[in-house]
């Protein structure tokens, strides 16, 4: 019998893919697990593997389109096999399917003649066809029916006490922008009450925006493959307290900055003696810079941290996530591990993900879960700026231009390699001197790259 | 008002209802020159005589027929079963006479009788002698049950339950006839049928108990006060008919509802409170109603086993803490 393929859940927040490319055409033999087209999700473009064997019988969903999760996209077959019949339902689920070169049966299917009833019966054939779900037996596994359904944006299920539905409805909030807290993160009644309170001590404008997020709940990512280890603690009743009372006031995740300002004369140096040395060893300040992150995290733990609510986690790797812009957007490529990597070795994976990135060809869990990000405009000549925390971590650095500046050094003026890093921190999980304290190990190993060998 | 015995308030009922009523008679296994069994019939041979109370053979089908043709009559029986584990002997006479007397003489004969002692576990009295069957009797229309949890409800009630023309299933629980509080010497002291008792007012969530689970609920409560959890505690007092109003009236308050219960949990009166909070109260309840039963075997004799077998307060305390997310 043949078999459906349809658009899959290539991303987590994925709710429709486009189809990029491709990779077989009508008639090619495909085997399961070979790549057949090329899908663009929300994050990146990905390949997209056959779960059959056989030939591609129908190519339904064309270079260009787009389609919700779930739905059939092409049918693969044995090369004689009929395939009228969920060509029909093709039909009925994309009523505006082009039909290029068709091979008889498919002609078949626009017309619905062959031995099925008139017309109008026909129609009705397609419309009741149209409200299943339309995947064979086999596959119905592969892709549970959940992913199409309408009312669960990127495939999750909207978990929520009748109580809490209730009260969201009366308070315009838009559950899906909500994280719960109850089990299985059930939304409940103290996620809604606290949305509600937050909402009012924001003095919005419109008080029934669908934006209203649950402040103080974790930030739930899904499973990341190579995500780091962690160990979570749970939070002190003064710890819950402070994020309680912070989030009121500024929002869901309470931010407060820490600005520096390093010298980067050594740095300079031993950058260019690097270069000097070996032209493969050239490296960037900003790859110097992560790598002064990462080995600063370790020494900083409580900085590698996410706030969970009731418990505050720990990671164990410095996972650096490093900003870089893409043609309409961000994305933050991951530097696992970075403060077990050479500089070089940083530079080099740096240099290959933000090309990947850009031509949108990340995985998931190559941009998904860092543990501290890193953010630098300075190419840009910006002096210094702040970044907003990506959560879950707890902060982020802002990284300015090095400039030449004149500064007092044992009373006289001299000019040196000046640059401002400001750190943005998720107070509910680093307070200000936590954050000072990383900020000066940064800025003293900076200011002395040789702290790194040591 | 004095403070006194569940089983000094019951005996006080008795001995009053005898006293208003010459139709009022007792009758069961024990209950005159022995004095009950459980003591609830105390001195009430001795003034009342042997026309008012009866001792009969051990012949639970036989005296409950007996009493159902005596209450035809025009009388009142109280029968007394020595515990609610016989009364399974006369299901014939209780289901298929009191309960459905009424219906089936189209309203002739109403049956103004009460079968009364106690159900639920008793200590280490094993398999066949722990039963908790409130369930059984509630099944059937035609039969009221009432299930009291202090020695003022259990006056106030069996006076009630006397007093009402039709029959009534009046639960004791062995382990609670020591137990002790206020009661009043009103001999008009009574308390309506079908109404539920709120026996402890609060917020967060509602335990619905009864009989034997009340006190523990209500320590439950105390001890989750201390946790910062305010919970409220409903006791429907009678099962059928069952205040539901006041449940709901609760749940709606606290949208969080344990039902806790001695009996079983399979078809459980339990189960029927549950359904009908969802039911009427589905669009106010923040988590899935908890039910809190004895466990589905048979009662083990082993004291270790038998402490494992119904909630207890601890149990209690975890089922709050789980439903209203504190854990």
């Amino acid at each position: 019998m043949p078999t459906q393929v349809v658009m899959p859940k290539l991303s987590p927040t994925m709710e429709e893919g486009q189809l990029a490319r491709w990779l077989k055409k009508e008639g090619d033999k495909v085997s399961i697990g070979e790549p057949i087209a090329e899908i663009d999700t929300d994050k990146a473009t990905m390949e997209m593997q056959a779960l059959a064997s056989g030939v591609l019988r129908k190519i339904i969903v064309h270079e260009g389109e787009s389609v919700p999760l779930g739905q059939m996209i092409a049918i693969i077959g044995e090369p004689d096999e009929d395939i009228s019949g969920m060509l029909d339902k093709a039909g009925a689920a994309k009523p505006a399917a082009p039909s290029t070169n068709d091979s008889g049966n498919g002609a078949a299917a626009q017309t619905t003649t062959a031995t099925s009833a008139p017309p109008a019966e026909a129609a009705e054939n397609r419309a009741a066809a149209k409200s299943e779900y339309p995947v064979s037996q086999d596959l119905t596994t592969a892709h549970p029916p959940a992913d199409s359904r309408g009312d669960e944006s990127d495939g999750r299920r909207i978990i929520v006490s009748p109580l809490a539905a209730r009260m969201a409805a009366d308070a315009g909030i838009n559950l899906r922008t909500m994280q719960g807290s109850g089990p299985g993160g059930r939304i409940v009644k103290r996620d809604i009450e606290s949305a509600v309170a937050d909402a009012k001590s924001q003095h919005v404008a419109a008080p029934t925006t669908s934006q209203v997020t649950r402040p103080t709940a974790p930030v739930q990512l899904p499973e990341i493959a190579e995500a780091s280890p962690f160990r979570d603690e749970p939070t002190t009743e003064m710890r819950r307290t402070i994020a309680r009372r912070l989030v009121t006031s500024i929002g869901p995740v309470p931010h407060f900055f820490l600005t520096t300002e390093i010298e980067m004369d050594k740095a300079a140096e031993f950058r260019s003696s690097l270069a000097q040395i070996d032209p493969n060893l050239k490296v960037s300040f900003n790859d110097i810079v992560i790598k002064v992150v990462a080995n600063s995290l370790i020494k900083h733990p409580a900085v590698n941290a996410s706030f969970q609510d009731r418990s505050i986690r720990y990671y164990e790797r410095a996972d650096i996530g490093v900003a870089v812009a893409v043609e309409d957007g961000l994305i933050t490529p991951i530097i696992r591990s970075a403060d077990k990597k050479s500089i070089v070795e940083i530079g080099a994976e740096i240099k290959e993900k933000a090309e990947r990135a850009r031509t949108r060809k990340l995985r998931p869990e190559e941009y998904l879960g860092a543990t501290f990000s890193v953010s630098n405009l300075g190419m840009f000549g910006i002096d210094e700026f702040t970044a907003i925390i990506n959560p879950p971590e707890a902060a982020i650095l802002a990284v300015g231009a090095i400039k030449p500046i004149p500064v007092v050094r044992n009373n006289e003026i001299v000019v040196r390699q000046m640059m401002h890093v400001t750190m943005s921190c998720d107070h509910r999980v680093v307070d200000g001197a936590t954050g000072a304290k990383f900020l000066q190990t940064v800025k003293r190993t900076l200011e002395n790259p040789l702290l790194l060998l040591v | 008002m004095a403070v006194i015995t569940m089983r000094e308030a019951l005996n006080q009922a008795l001995k009053e209802e005898l006293s208003r009523d010459k139709n009022v008679f007792l009758m069961g296994e024990e209950v005159a020159a022995y004095q009950g069994a459980y003591k609830v019939t105390k001195g009430l041979l001795e003034e009342f005589g042997d026309k008012r109370v009866i001792d009969t053979p051990i012949t639970e089908l036989g005296f409950a027929g007996l009493g159902v043709g005596a209450a035809m009559a025009g009388l009142r029986p109280v029968v007394e079963f020595m515990t609610f584990n016989f009364s399974i002997l006369a299901t014939d006479q209780i289901i298929n006479s009191a309960a459905k007397m009424l219906y089936m003489s189209g309203g002739q004969f109403n049956i103004p009788i009460v079968f009364r002692g106690p159900n639920g576990s008793a200590f280490q009295v094993s398999s066949q002698h722990s039963q908790a069957l409130e369930s059984w009797f509630a099944y059937f229309p035609g039969l009221k049950i009432v299930m009291p949890s202090t020695p003022a409800d259990a006056k106030g009630l069996l006076k009630s339950a006397i007093r009402d023309d039709d029959p009534v299933i009046f639960l004791e629980q062995e382990r609670m006839y020591g137990n002790k509080g206020e009661v009043s010497d009103d001999p008009e002291f009574l308390i309506p049928l079908g109404v539920a008792d709120v026996k402890r007012e609060g917020k967060d969530a509602t335990i619905v108990a009864r009989s034997l689970m009340v006190p523990y609920a209500l320590k439950a409560a105390e001890e989750l006060e201390k946790q910062g959890v305010s919970v409220e505690v409903i006791d429907p007092r009678t099962i059928r008919p069952l205040d539901i109003e006041t449940i709901i009236k609760s749940v709606k308050k606290t949208n969080r509802v344990v039902v806790a219960e001695e009996s079983h949990p399979f078809c459980g009166v339990g189960a029927e409170i549950t359904a009908q909070i969802s039911v009427q109260a589905f669009d106010y309840l923040d988590a899935p109603v908890k039910r809190l039963s004895g466990e589905d075997v048979p009662m083990p004799y082993a004291k270790n086993l038998e402490n494992l077998a119904i909630p207890d307060v601890k149990r209690i305390i975890d089922a709050v803490r789980e439903i209203a997310y504190l854990d």
